[in-house]
């Protein structure tokens, strides 16, 4: 039964970096790819073993940007692990920019939420010792 | 009109005058009618409403908006609620609770002797869906196995070699195997050994296995955690990898039959076998939106009340009148089975719906992790993920 990910993260910790303990540095596969047909301002990009988690996620990012004239992710077929992402834009902005920007944003959106879970939880569990208890 | 309607030339004025918290809420609810849900796609997108309104991306704006409730916390049970996010990032995060969580599990069984009923593979099946916990530090530092596809296996190893990444990943160590083992066998119960003759019993007419035998059950709780070279520091004392339910019964023997077997636990993702998925499952459900648009009074508001579960609808005595008034109480417990528009009475009187963009997250941990920490591995997975691509990004652009 094989691992999923070609990518190596032999730090076992969820959203570490790749480097352990010095040893080396571990280099990941590339896993986007620009698609035939793709100009500087209408562009579509393959992600590879990606799917609807992200997919969906980052095409909502794009979509919030004012420049995006089309923004939509498909997955081909369900058998390949496979998700491609179109992204056209107005005048001349380019495709690229746009898919750094919305990547940025689900980063900041992450650490937003991140930090508000944080400061909830730990709220409620000084106001609710005695459900902390059972640690 | 429905909400993706061209707006007249008053509407557009008044939107650049601002928008009335009744329509802002308006908004954000999800119609549920009697045989349809309307209005359920987020309309929040730039240029939606016309130039009138801003709705592009805003990090500040969403920080003020986004609100998260704490409900419940217990050590494998967490209730939340998100307010303010988008459904796509809210199911990303319950996707990645699922499927793209690290955890251990047993994946290879060795078997060396198994006499017993149960047969090979499905005794191993079993193995595998032994929930394990241990110290969490130790499993955070566990390094990936990725086991090298049998020399037959063209398809795998074209695939496989490339992957020079960590030549460690592909021999099992101590630190990224964990061993356990389980040897049981089954006997009649003795007078020297166990204080009852099995066999008398028996012939006097016991039927009950467990007195008669001994190791006839053979439990989790048996299974023998070897830790192997540093393992011993990570995983000792408090930390010792052991299965989260101790009475979890493996298979069941008779006297002369024997298991023995040496399991070898990997870290693995949901996606890639349910047995690795943390959360015995993680959901969310939309707040119901109960509003009453005409009062109901009297004997109504009584059976108004029985339409929805107990603590929904509160009755409030009207001053004026001296009679009972249907209120909403506590929308949360609300299970949206829309019985209410199944009456003539209430035609008219009462809207169903969603709240859009309030999710109600339940995180129920099998036992590994603690749910609250859960939630915040997916968060930071969603990150990394979004950091990885950034990196594949810029080697994509390097390379055009």
């Amino acid at each position: 039964m094989a691992q999923d990910g070609d990518q190596e993260m032999p730090d076992a910790s969820a959203g570490a970096d790749a480097t352990t303990n010095g040893v080396e540095f571990v280099r990941e596969k590339q896993r986007l790819r620009l698609l035939p047909g793709s100009t500087d301002t209408a562009a579509s990009f393959a992600f590879d073993h990606e799917d609807h988690t992200l997919g969906n996620a980052l095409r909502y990012m794009i979509m919030k940007n004012p420049n995006v004239e089309f923004c939509g992710y498909s997955i081909p077929h369900p058998s390949e692990p496979v998700m491609n992402l179109r992204i056209q834009t107005w005048d001349d902005v380019s495709v690229f920019e746009v898919l750094r920007k919305g990547l940025n944003d689900l980063e900041d959106l992450c650490d937003v939420v991140e930090d508000k879970y944080t400061i909830a939880r730990d709220e409620f569990n000084t106001a609710h010792p005695e459900q902390a208890a059972g640690r | 009109m429905p909400s993706w309607a061209p707006l007249s030339a008053d509407q557009v004025a008044e939107q650049r005058r601002g928008l009335s918290e009744e329509q802002l809420q308006h908004r954000r609810i999800v119609n549920i009618n009697a045989e349809t849900v309307t209005d359920v796609s987020a309309t929040d997108i730039p240029g939606h409403y016309g130039p009138g309104q801003d709705d592009s991306w805003d990090l500040n704006r969403f920080a003020q908006q986004l609100r998260i409730d704490y409900h419940q916390n217990r050590p494998n049970d967490a209730a939340f609620s998100l307010i303010g996010l988008d459904a796509s990032i809210a199911n990303a995060f319950r996707r990645i609770l699922l499927a793209e969580i690290p955890s251990l599990a047993i994946e290879d069984v060795f078997i060396f002797d198994n006499t017993s009923i149960i047969q090979d593979e499905v005794l191993a099946h079993r193995l595998g869906l032994i929930p394990l916990t241990g110290g969490t530090k130790g499993l955070k530092q566990l390094r990936w196995f990725k086991k090298p596809p049998p020399k037959d296996d063209f398809a795998a190893l074209a695939v496989y070699d490339q992957d020079d990444l960590d030549p460690s990943a592909s021999t099992p160590n101590d630190h990224n195997t964990v061993v356990i083992t389980l040897d049981v066998e089954c006997r009649w119960a003795t007078v020297e050994q166990d204080g009852r003759d099995g066999k008398q019993l028996a012939v006097d007419g016991e039927i009950d296995p467990t007195v008669r035998y001994i190791n006839s059950n053979v439990y989790a709780h048996q299974l023998v955690f070897e830790p192997q070279g540093e393992q011993v520091q990570w995983f000792s004392g408090e930390d010792v990898i052991r299965p989260v339910n101790p009475d979890i019964l493996i298979a069941k023997l008779r006297p002369g039959q024997r298991i023995s077997l040496r399991c070898h636990c990997i870290k693995g993702v949901g996606g890639d076998h349910a047995k690795f998925s943390p959360v015995a499952t993680a959901s969310y459900r939309l707040l119901p939106h109960i509003e009453i648009t005409a009062p109901i009074v009297g004997s109504e508001s009584r059976k108004f009340q029985r339409c929805f579960p107990r603590g929904v609808i509160a009755l409030q005595k009207d001053p004026a009148s001296g009679e009972n008034k249907a209120v909403v109480a506590d929308p949360m417990k609300d299970t949206v089975s829309r019985e209410c528009l199944r009456h003539d009475e209430f035609k008219g009187k009462v809207k169903l719906g969603r709240v859009r963009d309030h999710f109600i997250f339940s995180v129920e941990s099998t036992g590994q992790f603690a749910s609250d920490e859960l939630f915040l591995d997916s968060v930071r997975l969603l990150k990394a993920k979004a950091q990885k691509f950034k990196r594949h990004l810029s080697e994509l652009e390097e390379g055009r």
